[in-house]
């Protein structure tokens, strides 16, 4: 129950001072939105070619929110020295650091609805199968928010942060199968794309979304969560190594 | 090595190193429960090094903590329910206000809504902070922000609280606020372990003292037995123009006695007996020296930290500045 407390403050004081703030809410707005809209016009305004950038523009607006806000939030309160505040609590490490990415998780499954809502304005979403998008939502979410983590273990200073995140996010937007099939990809790039989480993720999407996918989506699902068990144990013990001195 | 529970803290053997640094060599020390414990020494002497070791915000490379009985060093967080912690700044969340930081801390030690915003209300009370309770924190003065950064590390009322340079940065009416608030902790039978650069500061409120040099622990000790040495000392405070060789011209003439300058403007004899005035006053000006005051000092810790570890006290008040004396 103490915990449980605890874990609430946390997230709600992140949602409230960061997640929840008007210039986050309407960056979740706009960048969809953006990203659909710069899709849209390549494809000639095409409606039906939105079914196939959906996946896509979903994976990258959870990509680009979770990452972003959380490389941010994490750097700034370690550089401020209030997320000593947060080492000081009797509360379990792993549990802690779940609360404090928490926040980073919502805001990015809430991105990730943006584009949906949008797209049921344009074309049928029905045929989309709930069970998998959802989950794959989640699951990329977490996996970008531990990836996000990672980046801001790693750096001192906030505009570090957004400089390290570009370096991960911008191959993964082409490189995971979000806008371009992984199979179009050089011979010698597709290993790399198999080595990134968020091919597993679009993948995933794109299966539910259009029912167009390589991998069962049992793997996908699977090999994510091995990714967010990997990034927030990794995450972890970097934490450990380089803030606990 | 097991505790002895007599001690709200126990350190021995303590060592840190950052890379070829040595931050704390050897430290021994034990806190007894109640007690007012300062940790006295200049800047890089080691001290936030060793808080931060005992809250579990740095890893020992060698020796044992015991906080409560609970061995801090097999067992980093588990002794983090019973302390409190105020850091040398004050690290609140600038977006909350302050009853918001409280309760927030509160939390963080699972305390329930009401009980954490009635303990809120009496801090906020208690440190005079009622007025601004629903400004931001980011729009408190400095001694605002130490008043509630010492309120928020003992809103889950801890036995044993940590203060990390309580006073350092903020005005001499705030400082001696909180130097009332730091003794009001204690009487309520708080363990306090409190670091300072101020020794005056550290000789009104501490029970007993440390002092650490270079990560050494070079003198331990209540005030009071800390004083005996130097209370039979006379000193003299002249204030005069100075300038280098005058303490050496000075004890040529008068070898009984040892003279030091502080600063440019100040002169300091010691002596083992009375020290007569006339004859120096006549020296100074008889070399051109105009002397505008002589007074008697009577001898402090300052002193006592001087002849323990050699360290210029002017030195060690350049260090930092902005406050805290009074």
């Amino acid at each position: 129950m103490k915990w449980a407390i605890a874990i609430w403050a946390i997230l709600c004081k992140d949602m409230r001072t960061y997640y929840l703030k008007p210039p986050n809410v309407s960056w979740g707005i706009i960048f969809p939105l953006a990203w659909t809209g710069m899709f849209f016009i390549k494809s000639a305004g095409e409606v039906g070619s939105i079914a196939s950038l959906l996946p896509g523009v979903v994976a990258v607006s959870i990509l680009f929110g979770t990452t972003s806000m959380l490389a941010v939030t994490v750097t700034f309160e370690k550089k401020s020295r209030s997320f000593e505040r947060l080492l000081l609590a009797p509360l379990p490490f792993e549990l802690l650091m779940l609360a404090k990415t928490g926040g980073a998780i919502l805001f990015g499954v809430a991105n990730a609805f943006v584009p949906v809502i949008m797209a049921a304005f344009l074309i049928d979403l029905g045929g989309i199968v709930w069970s998998i998008f959802i989950p794959a939502v989640v699951l990329v979410a977490l996996a970008s928010t531990f990836l996000g983590l990672f980046i801001a273990v790693a750096v001192s200073e906030v505009f570090e942060a957004q400089t390290f995140s570009n370096f991960f996010r911008f191959p993964m937007m082409f490189l995971c199968g979000l806008f371009f099939p992984v199979e179009q990809l050089p011979s010698l790039l597709k290993p790399l794309a198999y080595a990134l989480p968020l091919t597993y993720g679009a993948d995933a999407l794109h299966g539910a979304v259009r029912g167009a996918h390589n991998l069962p989506f049992a793997v996908d699902l699977a090999v994510l969560v091995l990714f967010c068990a990997g990034l927030f144990a990794l995450s972890l013990w970097n934490i450990r190594r380089n803030w606990i001195l | 090595m097991s505790a002895d529970m007599a001690f709200a803290i126990e350190v021995r053997g303590l060592a840190k190193r950052f890379g070829e640094v040595a931050a704390v060599r050897q430290v021994d020390f034990a806190v007894r429960p109640g007690e007012l414990f300062g940790f006295l020494g200049p800047n890089g002497a080691g001290k936030t090094t060793t808080i931060n070791m005992l809250t579990g915000l740095a890893r020992p490379d060698a020796g044992s903590i015991f906080i409560g009985g609970i061995d801090c060093v097999k067992q980093p967080r588990a002794a983090q329910h019973l302390i409190g912690v105020v850091p040398d700044e004050s690290n609140l969340y600038p977006e909350l206000s302050g009853f918001e930081n409280l309760c927030f801390c509160a939390a963080l030690y699972g305390i329930g809504k009401e009980e954490r915003q009635r303990r809120a209300r009496e801090l906020l009370d208690a440190f005079d902070l009622t007025a601004a309770a629903n400004r931001k924190f980011g729009t408190y003065s400095k001694g605002m922000k130490r008043r509630l950064t010492i309120a928020a590390g003992i809103i889950h009322r801890p036995q044993i609280l940590f203060l990390d340079e309580p006073t350092t940065g903020i005005d001499v009416a705030s400082a001696r606020q909180l130097r009332m608030l730091i003794g009001g902790l204690r009487r309520d039978g708080i363990t306090v372990f409190m670091t300072t650069h101020y020794i005056e500061e550290a000789e009104r409120l501490c029970d007993r003292i440390a002092f650490i040099v270079d990560g050494r622990i070079v003198c331990l000790d209540s005030v009071e037995n800390l004083l005996q040495p130097v209370q039979n000392k006379h000193l003299l405070q002249i204030a005069c123009e100075t300038f280098p060789g005058l303490p050496q011209e000075l004890a040529a003439a008068f070898p009984d006695l040892s003279f030091s300058t502080e600063g440019n403007d100040r002169l300091r004899v010691e002596a083992d007996g009375p020290i007569r005035v006339g004859p120096l006053v006549r020296f100074l000006e008889e070399r051109q020296i105009e002397v505008s005051e002589a007074r008697r000092i009577r001898p402090t810790l300052e002193d006592v930290f001087v002849q323990v570890t050699g360290i210029g006290i002017n030195s060690m008040r350049k260090e930092k500045t902005g406050g805290g004396r009074s």
